[in-house]
C-alpha cells in the first residue's frame, strides 16, 4: 500500500458513504448536500489519479453549477424541509438489482486487473488535456458544443410557461 | 497505484446510483441518483486513462470531460421538464405520473386558475 492506495481508499469510502446517504437520506436537502460531498471526493480521487484540470472541472461544474441547479429545483418544487417518509417505493427490488449491478461490475475489475501495480501516468494538466482535445479529439468538441447548444435551446422552449399540454397561451397567462 | 481500487470504487458507487434511480419516487432525487451514476462512469474513464497506455493519450481524460458536459446538458433539460411537471401537477413524484392519458386533460383539471403563488 503506498500513499496514493490509502487516498484511494479514503476518499473511495467518503465518496460511497456519502453516497449511500443520498440515496437513503429522507430529507430532500440533505442528498443534496451529501451529493455535494460525494462529488467533492470524486473529485479527490481525481486528483490522485493525476488528472488535474478533471478535478477542478468537476468541483466547478459539479459542485459549483450542477448542485445549485438541483437545490434550486428542490426549492422551487416545494419539497419538504424535514423528513418524510414517502420518498421511496419499495426498496428491496432496487436494492437487489443495485447490489447485482455493483457486485457484477466489482467481480469484472477484480477479475481483470487483480492486485496489478501502475506507475502514475503524467498528470493531466489543462495543456495536456487541451492537446488531446484539440488535436485528437476536435470533431466531438465541436459536436458538444451544438449538443449544448440544443439543450439550452430545448431547456428554455420547455420551460415557458404559455407551452403546457397543447393549451396554448392563456389569457391572464402565467408568465414572468 | 492498484488500480482495482478505484475501479471497485466506482463498480459501488454505480449500484448505489441503480438503488437510487429505482427506489427514489421524487424527480430531483432521481437526478441526483443519476448524477451518481454518470461520476461513476467518469471515475472509470479516468481510471483506465492512469491504467491503460494506449495509442491516443489522454483518451480517456477527455471522454471523461465529454460526459462532465453532456451531465451538465442533461440536469438542465431534466430540471426543466421537472418545474414544468410541477406547473402542471403540484408534484414531482414519478409515481403519478400517468403515462397513457390524453394530453390535453391533466392540464386542465390540474390547474383549473393559475396559481400566483407558483406562476413566478
Amino acid at each position: 500500500m503506498t500513499a496514493a492506495d490509502v487516498l484511494l481508499v479514503a476518499l473511495g469510502a467518503v465518496a460511497v458513504g456519502a453516497g449511500l446517504l443520498v440515496v437513503t437520506t429522507r430529507h430532500v436537502v440533505r442528498a443534496g448536500l451529501w451529493l455535494v460531498v460525494t462529488l467533492g471526493a470524486v473529485a479527490g480521487l481525481y486528483l490522485v489519479l493525476s488528472a488535474e484540470l478533471l478535478a477542478w472541472v468537476q468541483v466547478l461544474l459539479y459542485v459549483g453549477a450542477v448542485v445549485v441547479l438541483l437545490l434550486f429545483a428542490v426549492m422551487l418544487t416545494r419539497a419538504p424541509i424535514g423528513a418524510s417518509d414517502d420518498l421511496d417505493r419499495v426498496r428491496w427490488p432496487g436494492a437487489l438489482v443495485g447490489a447485482g449491478a455493483a457486485a457484477g461490475l466489482g467481480v469484472l475489475f477484480i477479475d481483470a486487473f487483480h492486485w496489478s501495480r501502475v506507475g502514475l501516468p503524467e498528470p493531466g494538466t489543462a495543456e495536456a488535456i487541451g492537446g488531446a482535445v484539440f488535436r485528437t479529439w476536435v470533431l466531438p468538441f465541436e459536436l458538444v458544443s451544438v449538443l449544448l447548444l440544443a439543450a439550452l435551446v430545448g431547456a428554455i422552449v420547455v420551460s415557458r410557461p404559455d407551452v403546457s399540454a397543447g393549451s396554448g397561451p392563456r389569457p391572464g397567462g402565467r408568465g414572468r | 497505484m492498484h488500480p482495482v481500487l478505484p475501479f471497485t470504487i466506482a463498480a459501488l458507487l454505480f449500484g448505489i446510483g441503480v438503488y437510487g434511480v429505482i427506489v427514489r419516487r421524487n424527480a430531483v432525487l432521481l437526478l441526483m441518483a443519476v448524477e451518481l451514476l454518470l461520476n461513476a462512469v467518469n471515475l472509470v474513464l479516468v481510471t483506465a486513462d492512469a491504467t491503460i497506455r494506449s495509442m491516443v493519450p489522454h483518451g480517456g481524460q477527455s471522454f471523461a470531460l465529454f460526459v462532465i458536459v453532456l451531465a451538465a446538458a442533461e440536469i438542465g433539460v431534466g430540471l426543466a421538464l421537472i418545474l414544468q411537471l410541477y406547473r402542471l401537477r403540484r408534484s414531482v413524484d414519478v409515481e403519478d405520473l400517468p403515462l397513457t392519458e390524453q394530453p390535453a386533460g391533466p392540464a386542465a383539471e390540474a390547474s383549473p386558475e393559475p396559481d400566483p403563488e407558483v406562476a413566478r
